[in-house]
């Protein structure tokens, strides 16, 4: 067996399933989203604001941000490991895009609750 | 030698990577948004006052261009996952889908935008 110690789940066909499970969620949120600023072309503040204090959108858009990070991953990895050859640049690559993932979760944790 | 070029499926397949990092980056460009727009009233008029200028909108339509080529793409994917679309001629018509329905798409939210 094959065995790549970057991939996300340790296993193909588990990278290959969160990268369609995540990608539904981030379809979804997509829609929602797209869809809220499209029916609200006169959107206010306050009506901005109660949409992202109500706890279901905040658990939508946290999942949001975790899907895109595991979907990044994958999506990023299967870049780097088909384009990027020396090992050491792309440790390098995907270490950067590990921490821009993970610093977009405590940020956006950080704007979901107003830490 | 150019004896090889890119078949149609290829090209929506590229696209599907290169919007795929675009979008990366461009998470940053919507949080970043999202904080200002969340933060305050101030905050918020002043994301508004700044989608007036040209260049914020012309960023603005790159991001959500990437986000709909990358979600149309995406949808394809998912449906040949479950079999739709697996010949060759498939691919072809699938691939052909994917761009004529995400080039409408970016040029509805190009309207939007303006």
């Amino acid at each position: 067996m094959v065995t790549n110690v970057t991939s996300f789940g340790r296993s193909g066909l588990y990278d290959w399933m969160m990268q369609r499970v995540t990608a539904v969620i981030l379809a979804a949120y997509t829609v929602f989203i797209l869809g809220y600023l499209l029916l609200n072309p006169d959107l206010t503040y306050v009506q901005w604001k109660e949409l992202f204090d109500g706890t279901c959108v905040r658990i939508f858009s946290l999942l949001t941000l975790l899907s895109l990070g595991g979907h990044a991953w994958v999506g990023l990895w299967t870049i780097a490991t088909d384009y990027l050859k020396a090992t050491g640049v792309r440790f390098i690559f995907q270490a950067i895009c590990g921490a821009v993932m993970f610093a977009y979760l405590v940020w956006g944790i950080q704007i979901l609750w107003g830490l | 030698m150019m004896a090889y070029t890119l078949p149609l499926p290829g090209i929506t397949s590229l696209l599907h990577r290169i919007s795929g990092v675009l979008l990366f980056a461009g998470v940053a460009v919507l949080l970043y948004m999202l904080q200002s727009s969340l933060v305050s009233e101030e905050g918020f008029n002043g994301v508004k006052e700044c989608l007036q200028a040209p260049i914020a909108k012309l960023i603005v339509w790159a991001v959500v261009s990437a986000l709909l080529y990358h979600f149309v793409a995406g949808v394809k994917h998912l449906l040949m996952d479950t079999g739709v679309g697996e010949t060759l001629e498939g691919a072809k018509a699938g691939a052909t889908i994917t761009l004529v329905v995400s080039a409408v798409l970016i040029v509805l939210a190009g309207v939007w935008i303006w």
